[in-house]
């Protein structure tokens, strides 16, 4: 595969990441959103701070990643698209600040009242960087960012019926993944009431985010065709098979509480969604621009893809740690002097 | 398509907008970004000392201060973040062309920011679940990282000051030497006067904590070690930086005489130029300074005669603010010298009777030298970038063709302001409430070290 291409495909790699596991931490942000009252949520806040905890900085730089690997592998591409959706992308920053700046003060709080304010700054920017993230990203796919330096409509390049449909595709695949961890991270916790209200809400949001994708399809027909036509009947199509299949496969496994199995097929579902986005639109990136003619240098892209195989060779491991470290269960307390 | 009424041209009133955004969230990174870089390795030795001697003073002064690191670099990892959207955001013009001139250090950074998020995560949150040596060798990759981080973002804008290793033709980038492009010639002082800078403001400040504690009369042996130990890493960085800056501003000399203009306030092209302490440019002279006959073209050029370019020898559109830059210089070296007297002052007394100074005074020069050194990073930062303008690429793009051509960028402005206003108030809020919830026994045990959670 020639390096452009390669570089696409680490790029995606990068979004598939981000999405998966940046993304179910803004998910954890909208169940917090959503817990009740604080007596009534405080089981289930707990449970998703101390899942996020530990690890959302590392699922954080999954963004900074992708962002650099446009600059550096289509540079005009990146410079089209921050400069036309700039309103979406300075929100979807700030609620970036709001959402991590939050979650760390409101761990070193203790009073009702700043837990309740930082908490309430958390939440609430779980809901809205999604949301203005995937609005973008539909600015794109329906191919609304014209080449050049702010050449789009600065307004309807993400306020349209792709961009909402993804903005809202976003939310919901966020808190459907964060609901799906959560059931696996309480079961292993022996909280099963917990693992329940979260099965609970992870069939609800499957099947809500189930219909959002299909909705999608329509305004896909409608506002971006050959986007459509490749998922509906082109080279996308496979990818978009897997996913439906994957997410049936999902409730069914959920109905059944097959809770670590189905992680592995709500991840699919949303990986084989995002897969098809970026198959279904190869090799334009923006219309006119294919990856070819937008990507830099072959001198860059090797020594930036040659350095990310020697970082991986770092990073892998030190993630597996991460991880593992983590997601095994807290050893049973100790009996001692109450901290 | 009707016309969108937000669609009339960028105004310089935007670009503005622009620069001072990118200058406010540039700025407020740095300082946290500075404690990403330095704090990691002061923890690291501290806990070390606590796990040798058993010091149960050390012990609770690495865990108090990791605490207040996971804060800190929480925020540092969103403000960092939002700096990566700016780059596009507010100068596609630059990006959009040499992005991946600079993409390799950004991929590099990226990776070393991987490791550092992950290893703190270990770090922190598996304090206690860990032997203790474990736990201490699962700290050296975020010194590490960190350090390699600052170098690699550095190394970067040091590329825009001394903007090598590619090539361009009609407008569009040809051939690129990325590693050329990163290890440009302003990379080794520039990245080097950074790192010790970082480690100058965690010394200064972290000390400057205790220095208040103590004027509030808790003068135990925990305040004292949290007192000595930042205070002596500061104090054994501050002489090398200054050698360090004199590298740094030499190299200004050769490859941006028009920076050093500025920064010494020269108008005309002399042999023999003086150093000018103080003053400010009234027209086209330096009114009101003091001047030390001779002193730049010694320090500059190492030689009393040599010609020092005046800002003159450049046309007038290509000139730096020079009130601007002329007074950041100054405040800080004039910073740097004040700090490096109390340095002094420090191992005076050190090697006299093997104690903190006892002058009052000397807590009070402490407790404000934190506040002096991010002051004097702050300035520094002001003479890089300030000095370099109008360009943004030194002498390949100006700033004013590498800013988003949208309009509105006003308004972008004044919402990221205010959510920095929320951001520094909330910081240090919860900064004081770090401090206040648990506050250090009067009499620490053992049970008030293992106690005392991390996260």
């Amino acid at each position: 595969m020639p390096l452009p291409e390669i570089m696409m495909a680490v790029l995606w790699v990068g979004l598939s990441a981000y999405v998966l596991f940046g993304g179910a931490d803004f998910g954890g942000g909208v169940w917090d959103l959503l817990a009740g009252g604080a007596v009534r949520g405080r089981e289930q806040r707990d449970l998703v701070e101390h899942a996020i905890g530990p690890v959302w900085e590392a699922n954080h730089v999954w963004l900074i990643f992708v962002i650099v690997l446009m600059w550096t592998g289509i540079p005009s591409v990146f410079g089209a698209v921050t400069s036309t959706l700039y309103i979406p992308l300075t929100l979807a920053a700030l609620g970036v600040i709001a959402r991590g700046a939050a979650f760390a003060f409101r761990k070193a709080s203790v009073r009702l009242w700043q837990r309740r304010l930082f908490g309430a700054a958390f939440a609430f920017s779980s809901v809205v960087t999604p949301f203005f993230l995937g609005a973008a990203a539909g600015g794109i796919a329906s191919g609304r960012v014209p080449p050049g330096l702010a050449k789009g409509d600065l307004i309807s390049s993400w306020v349209n019926p792709t961009s909402l449909v993804s903005g809202a595709l976003a939310v919901g695949t966020a808190a459907y993944l964060a609901a799906v961890y959560l059931t696996r991270d309480a079961q292993r916790d022996h909280r099963p009431a917990l693992a329940e209200a979260f099965r609970r809400r992870a069939l609800a949001t499957g099947v809500v985010v189930g219909l959002l994708s299909a909705a999608g399809l329509v305004v896909l027909s409608a506002d971006a065709p050959r986007l459509f036509a490749e998922l509906t009947s082109g080279r996308a199509l496979p990818l978009l098979v897997l996913s439906v299949l994957s997410g049936l496969a999902s409730l069914v496994l959920l109905w059944f509480r097959a809770y670590l199995a189905v992680r592995l097929t709500a991840a699919v579902a949303v990986v084989g969604l995002l897969w098809g986005w970026g198959i279904g639109q190869y090799p334009e990136l923006l219309p006119g621009v294919t990856v070819r003619r937008a990507a830099a240098t072959d001198a860059v892209l090797a020594a930036s893809l040659g350095s990310l195989a020697v970082g991986t060779l770092l990073l892998l491991p030190s993630l597996w740690l991460l991880y593992a470290t983590f997601q095994r269960p807290a050893e049973p307390a100790e009996p001692g002097p109450p901290a | 398509m009707s016309v969108h009424p937000l669609a009339v041209a960028a105004t310089e009133a935007d670009l503005l907008a622009a620069r001072t955004q990118m200058a406010l969230s540039l700025g407020w990174h740095i300082i946290i970004a500075c404690f990403g870089v330095g704090m990691p390795a002061l923890i690291l030795f501290t806990e070390w000392r606590g796990h040798r001697t058993g010091d149960i003073g050390y012990r609770l002064l690495a865990r108090r201060w990791a605490r207040a690191m996971g804060v800190l670099f929480a925020v540092g990892a969103v403000s960092g973040t939002i700096l990566s959207f700016e780059m596009g955001l507010l100068w596609p013009g630059m990006m959009g062309v040499y992005g991946e001139v600079i993409g390799l250090p950004f991929s590099l950074e990226g990776i070393a920011f991987f490791l550092e998020a992950i290893f703190l995560g270990i770090y922190l949150y598996a304090w206690d679940r860990l032997t203790p040596v474990a736990h201490i060798l699962s700290g050296i990759p975020i010194v590490v990282a960190g350090v390699s981080s600052a170098f690699f973002v550095v190394a970067a804008n040091a590329w825009m000051q001394a903007p090598t290793g590619f090539e361009v033709r009609q407008g569009r980038i040809v051939s690129v030497d990325p590693w050329a492009a990163m290890l440009n010639p302003a990379t080794p002082s520039q990245t080097v006067h950074m790192i010790l800078a970082a480690f100058m403001v965690v010394g200064f400040s972290v000390a400057g904590v205790y220095a208040v504690a103590m004027l509030r009369g808790r003068r135990d042996r925990y305040h004292r070690l949290g007192l000595l130990l930042p205070l002596t890493v500061a104090a054994i960085v501050t002489p090398v930086q200054i050698a360090v800056g004199d590298w740094s501003a030499r190299f200004v000399a050769d490859s941006q005489p028009v920076k050093l203009a500025a920064m010494e306030g020269i108008f005309d092209t002399q042999r023999g130029a003086p150093l000018h302490l103080g003053g400010v440019a009234v027209g086209d002279r330096l009114r009101y300074g003091l001047a030390i006959p001779k002193g730049l073209s010694l320090l500059a050029h190492g030689s009393p005669d040599a010609e020092v370019a005046g800002l003159k020898a450049f046309p007038r559109d290509e000139w730096p603010p020079v009130n601007i830059v002329h007074l950041s210089f100054q405040i800080m070296v004039i910073i740097g010298f004040a700090l490096l007297g109390l340095a002094i002052w420090l191992a005076l007394a050190w090697g006299r009777h093997r104690d903190l100074p006892r002058s009052p005074w000397f807590a009070r020069a402490v407790a404000v030298s934190g506040v002096a050194s991010v002051v004097a990073v702050e300035a520094g930062w002001t003479v890089t970038e300030v000095g370099r303008q109008p360009w943004t690429v030194y002498r390949v793009m100006r700033t004013a063709d590498a800013v988003n051509p949208a309009p509105g960028l006003v308004y972008g402005f004044v919402v990221v302001t205010a959510v920095y206003v929320v951001l520094t108030v909330a910081t240090v809020y919860v900064m004081r409430l770090l401090s206040r919830n648990k506050p250090v026994p009067l009499a620490p045990q053992e049970i008030d070290v293992t106690g005392y959670k991390v996260v």
